[in-house]
């Protein structure tokens, strides 16, 4: 694990991009092949999962140590990471045994079947073989969720510099379902496509938000003008037969979806399409809540296909025929998307995303500004003759979201950060005024400049009315402007609204809380966003 | 025979502050810091060594007098000596016997050696009074030399990729420490002015430094390839910097043990290197005085006073100083610390 371990360090000492690139390719020569295949399925989100109660990884890390209980909270709790306090708080080892990142992986998975004594014996003695840097990567792998500092991006990009290949390539090869217990890297990366990878997705293209005039994009008519949906982006795959639907973030989620398994007998096969589910009826998208609510459910009754019939919103043909036509400019994509949507017909819950044709930008600029009344987002803007490219990517699309809805709220309540912010109070509770109460209705973690949140976090601490373990209700005081997506009535909030995405768009100092907004001014934005 | 008042820890018998925070008449400090040593008083007692870097913050006509360590004066019966307290050269811990009660101030210290200063002596006492700043189980600070070894290799690997290396450290005892571990094989040495006015008072008193220059205001770039830069954490963000681009940025300190504090503070690198004590030397340290009482100060003083009192049986109490008890969980502290 030794190698492994180095890598996450240095990714960690590092926030350039080509030295993260370079350390990995270094990775790659140097690993076993087995470990490279498990470190590619850890990087790509392929975790295990956590075999053991952290109340005994606590526990047993405060008996080695010697150390009472509350010292090790007292000690967990300033530093906000579970695997960073045991392997801080651990006594020196008394050996140095190496084991591979793949022994490691697989004596973990086989863990969850073994007896609790079990599991201490051979954790504990895993801890005192080690130094402390492999602690703390041995402790982020049993505590599960690991997470190292590369995007998929940059694993891609690696993996594509190291075994000469084409990153789109590459890409297509790491979605799905591999298992890293069973594959081989020559498997994984230069097998042709075989029967086994029948429902594999192509990665999404993704775009990033318009960053400056639309003038600078050139003539308007080389571009395609769509809205932007606000549904799960999802791609639905007919090959063989059989259907498959992924989620952008590459769960297989054909089950959630009965609607959408007619497509099979109607979809020709080797077909991938790209698009937006979401509820639909009466010729427009209903509110992204109800989508929320069909999908929190376990099982979809009848009545719930009643209320939410779902739709994809189709917005690219990936496939066809069973040929990747990826490299096709988007025009001629369109066409057979077009055809194939139309030749499926009524029956099938395929909407084709609608083309806005534009012959100037102000009316690109009213087409974003009708949005939200569509309950869509914004708009698209993707060049004619674009290929479909892979990740999240400048150029050739962009989104325009509408401008969020914003209040001003005041603070209330503060909790710690996690991660790299564990000792700092970085998630707030805001609250609105209902009538002279204040009313907790939205909570925000993002926004405020590492400047801003060291200030914030000193008043906090400085004006601190009471704490609940780790939240403190603090003097109501400060004032922010919120932003959020979109606004809906709850009866799960005290105030009785739920705001979607809601984060910090500025600090307002120049107010004081009378001047905060009310419930009622959120009731308004409802009505609005209703008429 | 000591009491915190609002000025400071305050011997009656003796009529003389240790450490005030607000003006008195009769002060003893312990180290030349500016959170323990302050403008003011009327009259200033301390390390030989800390006299110079008392004038040089203070003023020249400041009334102080100078002693040596385990020199042993009295006033008004109370028996009153210095010893050393290994945080920073001149640092002392002040020890004052009155009728067979003992009694130590610590100020702050640490017991890992760094090279420049007298190393800490513990002193047998009935009452001890200790700092915390590192008081929780997770800071355990590796060796000194294995700390002087990375920041030398990443020296190398800066002036090999042909950046500077800038690396932070507080003005007094950091910085010289750092200083006096550097590789000056590797390239030049430059450091900032607040760092160079300690340089020279330190050095006439027989600190050994690697060669070092002072950076002056009227140069640039091309006067900086593949050097190391030490500079305090003011210079952190400041246009000051700008002459070495391009550089990476070091940080010297004990906070940077935890991971958050690494990546909060936007380092390239972060050294755990501190003129404080982690957890274990501040265990050895209380063990050592065979102290009955302990009194604990700025850091994380209710947690490690507990500690005391539920596991070395130790009658412990935290006690409220000039430092806010919020400030102490990061920021001010950290800053500091620095
Ligand atoms: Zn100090
Ligand atoms: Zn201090």
């Amino acid at each position: 694990m030794k190698g492994f371990s180095e890598l996450f360090t240095v990714i960690e000492q590092t926030t350039k991009i080509n030295a993260k690139i370079d350390a990995l390719v270094q990775y790659f020569a140097d690993a076993p092949e087995s470990d490279i295949v498990w470190c590619v399925a850890l990087l790509t989100g392929k975790t295990p999962r956590r075999a053991i109660k952290t109340a005994d990884l606590r526990n047993w890390c405060a008996e080695l140590s010697g150390l009472p209980m509350w010292l090790f909270d007292e000690s967990y709790l300033v530093v906000g990471d579970l695997a960073e306090t045991i392997a801080l708080c651990l006594p020196a080892p008394v050996a140095n045994k190496e084991y591979s990142l793949t022994e490691t992986l697989q004596q973990l998975n086989k863990l969850a079947a073994a007896s609790d004594e079990e599991k201490k014996r051979i954790i504990t003695a895993r801890w005192m073989e080690m130094n402390a840097n492999n602690r703390l990567v041995f402790n982020k792998l049993i505590t599960g969720g690991f997470r190292m500092g590369v995007s998929r991006q940059l694993v891609i990009k690696a993996l594509a510099k190291h075994y000469n290949q084409e990153e789109n390539q590459v890409a297509h090869k790491l979605m799905g379902n591999w298992n890293p217990e069973i594959i081989s890297i020559d498997e994984l990366l230069f097998e042709a496509n075989s029967g086994e990878k029948l429902y594999h997705p192509y990665p999404f293209f993704l775009a990033y938000q318009v960053e400056s005039e639309l003038a600078v994009l050139g003539d308007v008519h080389d571009w395609q003008i769509e809205e932007k949906y606000d549904g799960i982006r999802g791609q639905i795959i007919v090959r063989n037969g059989e259907l498959f639907i992924w989620s952008r973030g590459e769960e297989l989620i054909t089950d959630k979806f009965p609607e959408f398994e007619l497509l099979k007998n109607i979809l020709p096969n080797g077909t991938v399409l790209d698009g937006e589910i979401l509820p639909y009826k009466d010729g427009r998208p209903l509110p992204f809540q109800i989508m929320q609510t069909r999908i929190s459910r376990k099982n979809v009754t009848k009545k719930s296909l009643q209320e939410a019939p779902l739709v994809m919103i189709c917005y690219d043909l990936l496939e066809q025929d069973g040929k990747d036509i990826r490299d096709m400019p988007l025009s001629s994509r369109r066409q057979q998307l077009e055809y194939l949507v139309t030749l499926a017909g009524s029956q099938a819950p395929l909407i084709i995303s609608p083309v806005f044709p534009c012959n100037n930008w102000d009316e690109v600029i009213a087409i974003r500004e009708a949005a939200r009344d569509n309950n869509c987002e914004g708009v698209m803007l993707k060049k004619k003759d674009s290929v479909y490219e892979t990740g999240r990517r400048r150029g050739n699309w962009w989104k325009w979201k509408v401008d969020p809805l914003t209040v001003d709220a005041v603070l209330i309540y503060a909790q710690r950060g996690h991660g790299r912010r564990a000792d700092l109070y970085t998630d707030y509770t805001f609250a609105v005024w209902d009538n002279d109460v204040l009313v907790p209705f939205a909570k925000a973690y993002s926004g405020l400049t590492d400047k801003e949140i060291l200030e914030v976090d000193n008043w906090i601490k400085k004006n601190t009315i009471e704490k609940f373990g780790p939240v403190r209700s603090v003097t109501p005081e400060l004032v922010f402007e919120l932003a959020f997506e979109g606004i809906n009535e709850s009866t799960r909030h005290k105030s009785g609204v739920a705001v979607r995405f809601p984060r910090i768009a500025r600090w307002r100092k120049d107010k004081n809380i009378g001047d905060a907004n009310t419930k009622f001014d959120l009731l308004q934005l409802i009505e609005a966003a209703r008429r | 025979m000591l009491r915190f008042d609002n000025n400071g820890i305050y011997c009656r018998q003796a009529g003389i502050y240790i450490d005030p925070w607000r003006p008195v008449d009769k002060a003893i400090i312990t180290h030349a810091h500016s959170d323990h040593a302050r403008w003011g008083n009327k009259y200033y007692l301390a390390h030989h060594d800390t006299v110079p870097l008392l004038r040089l913050r203070l003023g020249f006509d400041i009334n102080v007098e100078g002693i040596g360590y385990n020199h042993s004066i009295e006033i008004n019966g109370v028996q009153i000596s210095l010893h050393p307290a290994g945080h920073i050269p001149g640092s002392a811990q002040i020890r004052l016997e009155y009728k067979g009660e003992i009694w130590v101030v610590s100020g702050d210290y640490k017991l890992q050696h760094d090279g420049i200063s007298v190393p800490f002596e513990p002193v047998r006492c009935h009452h001890f009074i200790t700092e915390s700043t590192f008081g929780l189980p997770v800071y355990n600070f590796p060796p000194p030399q294995q700390v002087y070894d990375e920041i030398n290799e990443w020296w190398r690997n800066n002036a090999d990729l042909g950046q500077n290396s800038v690396i932070i450290g507080y003005a007094l005892g950091k910085a010289q420490r750092i200083l006096h571990h550097l590789d000056s094989g590797i390239g030049a040495i430059w450091v900032h002015g607040a760092v160079a006015n300690i340089n020279t008072v330190l050095e006439e008193q027989g600190i050994e430094l690697q060669p070092w220059q002072r950076v002056s205001p009227d140069q640039n770039k091309k006067d900086f390839n593949g050097a190391m830069i030490v500079a305090p954490p003011s210079a952190i963000g400041s246009s000051w910097l700008k002459r070495f681009e391009p550089f990476s940025l070091g940080i010297c300190s004990g906070w940077m043990q935890l991971r958050g504090a690494r990546r909060r503070r936007s380092a390239d690198r972060g050294f755990i290197m501190s003129d404080h004590c982690d957890w274990t030397q501040l265990n050895e340290a209380i063990a050592a005085t065979g102290a009955e009482h302990v009194y604990v100060t700025h850091g994380y003083k209710s947690v490690y006073a507990k500690w005391l009192r539920e596991n070395k049986g130790i009658n412990a109490t935290e006690v409220e100083t000039l430092y806010e008890g919020e400030s102490l969980e990061g920021n001010k502290e950290e800053i500091e610390e620095l």
